[in-house]
């Protein structure tokens, strides 16, 4: 007897596979893309319901290009809100409506729709942000910095970081896989550098385009999805009432840590989606370590390469989350370290706290938080190397 | 889920906080421990029965006709009920009620220690409840009662639950019945 096989397609007519067939297994191609087409190409793949867009520098092209693929059918509805604001509140709504969603935004957009991101985290929608991280008012900036990222650090939202064009891509599908776990269900937000990875081209290596993630389910979801066909799911979403006693301070403090909770239940998926929390380069035995995230951890590893001409060892611990922060992962990679550079694109050194906070008792490493550029500037491999040769006392030999 | 008995006003620190995931598929979680199933499953039929006041909590899932798992849950309920000579309290609504909930006759996931004080509830069961909303339950009666928690969940389980089962469809239902019976009549009741 003959075995039959259900095959499953979506919307737009793609073969639905499994995840892990999508991200490790499926036999990839090289092609040259910018950041923002890669962000199609990963849409492209992920059986998307809803996007909302509205523009702003650099991520405009990303949200344009996410409609070509409603134009195409890949995507089921897209429209533009009326401000940053009204994009994350609308994308909410299709969430609670059941609907697997993304959008774009950038700086001041962020700003701007800063209440949203912990609404989204409290009511339990797995929306998948991608920021492309630029500078913020005032004085107002278009420019590549990523300053914004620390407004975005406790929003109840993951925070993912993506290094190049290849990472954003592999990190938009597994996005949307992890914060769709049923104990996950919070927002993804996925970082990139504007302008560093959004507008530049590179190779990048992708599955066919016939294939995508399976759709999403939202009777899976912690919270009842909205359905006017289905009268307990109206009245069963509502928030609770904020009163002045006892009971509504509890569960408020309760909402919260389980909020936070879902965050630390991502670990295992994250894991195993992103191959690992975090990412070594460089001598694994050298004491001098640079711990990045993004643009500034490609930038290290070239400074690495310097060094090795200087004959001074030194590696790259790379995160790929900053929320769930890699905590065990880091201590263990920074051991033996005697030196930890925190190379970043902002004026107040977000990352370089979280790292001071995580190893505090568990390296007796000396954190520097240099060097930092912020507003647009680039951050030159000299420039690093530049750091490390002072605290060395060695010659600077490169001229920046 | 590391501890049982208050551990203070604030639902803080959570299980995960210490550690504690959820289990994977196929094992469940007692306590701060990975276990077979059937090993939690004894455990959590062994203190249904010899807790006091002990008392199943069905949610939404279990008490709408959604689907026809939804129904055939719900006979299941009722089955694990007389088995384990527990009382049935509803979780009908997620949304808070005011002034107050009537405890002797519901449960709510916004103020579940209220239910679990007056009616002295010293074991339970949530089954059939969103996961978002059995987790902030979970923690609260962790905070603020000496109630022993069980969860039968459909999905990954509740690690603030001191026993966590997760996966849990008609069938597994059937056979936690079934240890249910044989533990009873290993405690001499018939």
């Amino acid at each position: 007897m003959q075995a039959t096989e259900t095959i499953l397609y979506n919307r737009a007519g793609q073969r639905v596979v499994s995840p892990d067939y999508l991200l490790f297994e499926a036999p990839r191609t090289k092609h040259f893309m910018t950041g923002s087409e890669a962000v199609k190409e990963a849409v492209k793949r992920a059986s998307v319901d809803a996007s909302v867009s509205y523009p702003i520098t650099p991520q405009s092209e990303a949200a344009h290009l996410i409609g070509e693929l409603w134009v195409e059918g890949y995507v089921g509805v897209y429209f533009r809100g009326e401000s940053e604001f009204g994009v994350m509140s609308e994308i909410a709504g299709c969430a609670m409506a059941g609907a697997r969603t993304i959008t774009t935004t950038s700086g001041p957009g962020t700003l701007r729709a800063m209440e949203n991101f912990p609404m989204w985290a409290g009511t339990r929608i797995p929306v998948q942000l991608v920021l492309m991280a630029r500078g913020v008012n005032s004085p107002l900036s278009i420019q590549p910095d990523n300053l914004e990222v620390g407004f975005l650090l406790d929003t109840g939202c993951m925070i993912w970081y993506a290094e190049t064009a290849q990472d954003l891509f592999d990190m938009i599908l597994a996005g949307f896989v992890v914060a769709e776990q049923p104990d996950v269900h919070v927002p993804v937000i996925t970082v990139v550098d504007g302008f560093f990875v959004s507008h530049t081209r590179e190779a990048i290596m992708l599955p066919p385009d016939d294939i995508a993630l399976p759709p999403y389910n939202p009777y899976r979801a912690p919270m009842p999805v909205i359905d006017a066909e289905v009268p307990p799911g109206r009245f069963l979403r509502d928030p609770f009432v904020m009163k002045s006693n006892y009971i509504s301070y509890a569960t408020h403090a309760s909402w919260q840590w389980e909020v936070r909770a879902a965050i630390e239940r991502s670990r295992p998926y994250a894991k195993h989606y992103l191959r690992g929390l975090i990412e070594h380069f460089g001598d694994p035995e050298a004491e001098l370590v640079f711990v990045a995230c993004g643009t500034a951890s490609a930038q290290a590893k070239e400074a690495v390469r310097l060094l090795e001409d200087e004959g001074i060892p030194a590696r790259v611990v790379k995160l790929k989350t900053i929320r769930p922060f890699p905590i065990e992962e880091l201590r263990q990679a920074v051991k033996g370290a005697k030196y930890i550079f925190v190379p970043e694109f902002n004026v107040v050194g977000w990352l370089e706290r979280e790292v001071r906070r995580y190893l505090y008792g568990h390296s007796n490493a000396e954190i520097i938080g240099a060097p930092r550029v912020a507003g647009g500037m680039t951050m030159p491999a000299e420039v690093i190397v530049k750091e490390v040769l002072k605290l060395t006392g060695k010659e600077v030999k490169h001229v920046i | 889920m590391a501890h049982i008995g208050p551990s203070g006003f604030s639902p803080y620190p959570v299980a995960v906080y210490e550690g504690v995931l959820n289990p994977p598929p196929g094992k469940a979680l007692m306590f701060n421990e990975i276990v077979d199933e059937e090993v939690a499953m004894r455990e959590a039929a062994k203190a249904m029965l010899t807790r006091p006041n002990p008392t199943i909590f069905p949610g939404p899932q279990v008490l709408y006709a959604w689907n026809e798992e939804a129904k055939e849950k719900a006979k299941l309920v009722r089955k694990m009920a007389e088995v384990l000579g527990a009382k049935i309290i509803p979780m009908y609504d997620y949304r808070p009620k005011y002034p107050k909930i009537n405890p002797a006759i519901e449960i709510n996931p916004n103020h579940p220690n209220l239910t679990i004080w007056h009616n002295k509830i010293k074991a339970c069961i949530f089954v059939g409840v969103h996961c978002h909303y059995a987790n902030v339950a979970l923690k609260i009666i962790r905070a603020e009662t000496d109630c022993f928690t069980i969860a039968m969940c459909g999905m990954a389980g509740h690690e603030d639950a001191m026993i966590t089962l997760r996966d849990q469809h008609t069938e597994e239902m059937e056979k936690f019945i079934k240890i249910a019976e044989e533990v009873k009549r290993g405690l001499g009741r018939s």
